[in-house]
């Protein structure tokens, strides 16, 4: 693997070492000194041209629990602004030889082009309506923590996926993983043609119940100046995940940030079954994952404290140990 | 409809010496005066003097090239092209886009009015015009927007525009958004002429879109622009011919669903006339996946494979009379952007030929004969008389390879930009030699050397 730039490119292997790896990450996050020394000396630029909280500071505490220079770069108070164009910003950024340049773009295609740009290792973290593989990887990872594993798993994600990379990142891995997908939501807001993916069309929650794992979108209210739904308030009655239309023994997921009241109910959010704030730790030591496979997995040459890769039986070394 | 134009009666060109050629036993090509032969065509004054015999052409004084085993076609016509000038000098001027149409082999090219400013008033059209003699390798006429400034409100001054010269009108680029504004200037048609060609959009249902709406927009999550947004507006502008009785042409087709409204407007009688691109006959949105919007960029977009095959379909069956390049030159700092954000459009004219015999004439889907009149038949549109090889008729020829295997943008291009929606595409079938209004437009430097004299 040289870039993460889209699920699509992933097989089913590639995605299983990923999360193997974040395991045994996870294991490191238990334990008081939480550092490795993998990335020592090398460089990970983050250059993110939306607003994010998840998505940037988990790359960034990975990066530094990887114990790499970070360098992290947003749109807003850099040359970006002053109209730089893209490839312009990737040569500058590349002229301190980073080993990884994290980006997040409105448009699609973006972090394919800059992989096209710099020898760095580029990890997409969303690009446009297109894709956010370590938001899929993640989620990934957190149900197969649940459940073992995702085959034959049926997962309804309902709401907003016309507009929604992580809708079209995750119904590829899921289906990838052997999981059975719907899609549901009010047939504006379901992208013509998508049934040729290989998922399920619903524009009800009436057989919601068959599902094992609802997965909510984000609703965004500027949908309704568009005519996508005519009000919030009609989109919530019909399409909200609540405790009613929930059953006890279904698995709750969303990306984040939570509309309240929209597309999720208070009570579901904070009911047991929610895996809301699970996803989030699991974005932390997945992206510490993709970015080891990345810069020190097998077809890169191992940095110096590198723990050995693909060995099952080696775990990475935290600082203080003997490597 | 009045009696077509000579070429260059229409259209301005660059005057140099009138060749003096024989192309030595070339097997002659033009289907609509019935030529189907080996000949020696004789270039002289001007004209096709001769077919003669092959091998016995009168030399004398001519420069012999030896065609054995070479095509010579009626040159090609292309009704929709953007040579960006005035405004955008930087993708293209008259000077390089009609020397990358003598490239491809055609005769005569229509410039689109969409430049910074619009060509919108008679002193745009006689300033263009001006350009064309000074520099145009092949034969250039110019169209008009319809409306002022493409803003699609008042009418354009079109009795003045046409009598400056102006071959048509069109607001290329943009559609005629009001249906009144577009039913006055069918009305007006009646007084100044002059057809008018459409770009058949609908802004609301197109949006932000910058793909077709299916499938493959779903799987990539880009905005989509559907079919109907295309074909609700010809059929709206079909039936405002109908009613008004004027003359439309309906550029680059991309909907099946258009050609179907096409097809029965003229089985009603409308004079309606309609284009595809080569992109279009040969692409699908399938392409897209690739998210290069340097070949695979442009508006209308690439459409599913259904959509490619009704285009085929009505070029079989006449009711797409003509095949059009519409060469949208960017620079590469236009393209070099994420697929959104990059400019519409690619580029075609020195690919045209080649690129549809390899696709559709070589799998044996359209044969040559039909290729060759297809790539003709947009100057009767515009009240041009098309090319042709008939002794006594101006020289346009084309001399081709059809065995000439070549890769797109291995030796760079005429043209100012490099968005070629073929590039790094192996080709077979090449044009050679191009001839237009007499004179020798374009000679392959490559087969220039081999020239015996």
């Amino acid at each position: 693997m040289n870039h993460l730039l889209s699920i699509e490119d992933l097989s089913r292997e590639e995605i299983e070492a990923i999360l193997d790896r974040a395991e045994s990450f996870a294991e490191v996050g238990r334990r008081d000194i939480k550092k490795v020394p993998t990335l020592r000396g090398r460089t990970v630029v983050t250059l993110f041209y939306e607003s994010s909280t998840r998505t940037s500071s988990s790359f960034e505490l990975a990066a530094k629990r990887l114990s790499a220079d970070l360098v992290s770069v947003k749109a807003a108070g850099s040359s970006v602004d002053k109209g730089e164009s893209l490839k312009d910003t990737v040569a500058t950024l590349s002229a301190y030889d980073p080993a990884a340049i994290v980006i997040r773009h409105p448009y699609a295609g973006a972090a394919q082009m800059v992989s096209r740009w710099t020898s760095a290792a580029v990890v997409n973290a969303g690009d446009g309506k297109h894709e956010h593989p370590s938001q899929a990887l993640l989620d990934v990872y957190t149900l197969r923590r649940r459940l073992g594993s995702l085959e034959g798993t049926r997962i309804w994600i309902v709401g907003d996926v016309l507009h929604s990379r992580v809708a079209r990142s995750n119904l590829i891995a899921f289906q990838r993983m052997g999981a059975e997908v719907t899609v549901c939501g009010p047939p504006t807001l379901i992208p013509r043609g998508i049934e040729e993916l290989g998922c399920e069309v619903s524009h009800s929650l009436e057989r919601l119940g068959e599902a094992e794992v609802v997965y909510a979108l984000r609703m965004q209210q500027e949908r309704m100046s568009e005519s996508f739904v005519p009000s919030l308030r009609e989109y919530a009655a019909t399409f909200q995940i609540d405790t009613r239309r929930l059953n006890p023994r279904q698995l709750l997921m969303h990306p984040g940030p939570v509309n309240r009241g929209v597309e999720l109910s208070g009570e579901a959010i904070d009911s047991p079954q929610s895996l809301i704030a699970e996803q989030v730790a699991s974005g932390l030591v997945v992206r510490m994952a993709i970015l080891y496979e990345l810069l020190a997995g097998a077809e890169r040459p191992d940095p110096e404290g590198a723990p050995s890769p693909g060995g099952g039986e080696s775990s990475p070394t935290p600082i203080g140990q003997p490597a | 409809m009045s009696e077509l134009a000579a070429l260059t009666d229409v259209l301005d060109v660059r005057t140099g010496e009138d060749a003096h050629l024989v192309l030595r036993r070339a097997s002659v090509l033009d289907p609509v005066a019935g030529i189907d032969g080996v000949h020696d065509v004789v270039v002289r004054d001007g004209r096709v003097a001769e077919l003669a015999t092959p091998g016995e052409a009168d030399t004398d004084g001519a420069e012999v090239v030896e065609a054995e085993g070479l095509h010579a076609f009626p040159a090609f016509f292309d009704p929709h092209v953007h040579l960006r000038t005035p405004g955008h000098e930087h993708k293209e001027d008259v000077e390089t886009g009609t020397r990358a149409a003598a490239a491809g082999g055609y005769c005569g090219v229509l410039a689109m009015a969409n430049t910074q400013p619009p060509v919108s008033t008679a002193a745009d059209i006689a300033a263009l015009r001006e350009q064309a003699r000074a520099g145009a390798s092949v034969p250039v006429g110019f169209l008009a927007t319809v409306t002022k400034g493409m803003r699609g409100e008042e009418l354009t001054e079109m009795v003045e525009l046409r009598e400056a010269g102006a071959v048509g009108f069109s607001d290329d680029g943009l559609p005629i958004r009001s249906a009144r504004v577009m039913l006055r200037a069918l009305q007006y048609q009646r007084l100044c002429g002059g057809n008018i060609a459409l770009h058949e959009e609908d802004p609301e249902l197109s949006g932000e879109g910058v793909m077709h709406e299916g499938p493959v927009s779903a799987a990539v999550g880009l905005a989509g622009i559907p079919s109907v947004s295309e074909s609700t507006m010809v059929a709206r502008d079909a039936a405002l011919a109908a009613y008004e009785e004027a003359r439309i042409h309906v550029q680059h087709l991309s909907a099946a669903e258009s050609v179907e409204i096409v097809r029965a407007a003229k089985a009603a009688g409308v004079q309606i006339s309609a284009e595809a691109s080569p992109h279009h006959l040969v692409l699908t949105d399938e392409e897209v996946r690739s998210l290069d919007p340097h070949r695979f960029k442009m508006n209308p977009p690439l459409r599913r494979e259904s959509d490619r095959q009704a285009l085929i379909e009505g070029l079989r069956d006449g009711t797409i009379e003509c095949i059009a390049t519409d060469h949208a030159p960017h620079q590469a700092e236009e393209k070099e952007v994420p697929f959104e954000q990059a400019a519409m459009g690619v580029t075609g004219l020195e690919t045209a030929f080649a690129a549809l015999h390899t696709e559709l004439v070589l799998p044996g889907t359209i044969d040559l004969a039909l290729l060759v009149e297809r790539l003709g038949g947009g100057a009767a549109p515009f009240g041009i008389a098309r090319p042709t090889l008939a002794p006594g008729s101006e020289a346009n020829v084309a001399l081709c390879d059809l065995g000439a295997e070549w890769t797109v943008g291995e030796d760079g291009y005429e043209s100012r930009s490099q968005n070629a929606w073929c590039a790094g595409r192996t080709l077979t079938g090449r044009v050679l030699m191009t001839v237009a209004a007499g004179q020798v437009a374009f000679r392959l430097r490559a087969f220039s050397l081999g020239v015996a004299s």
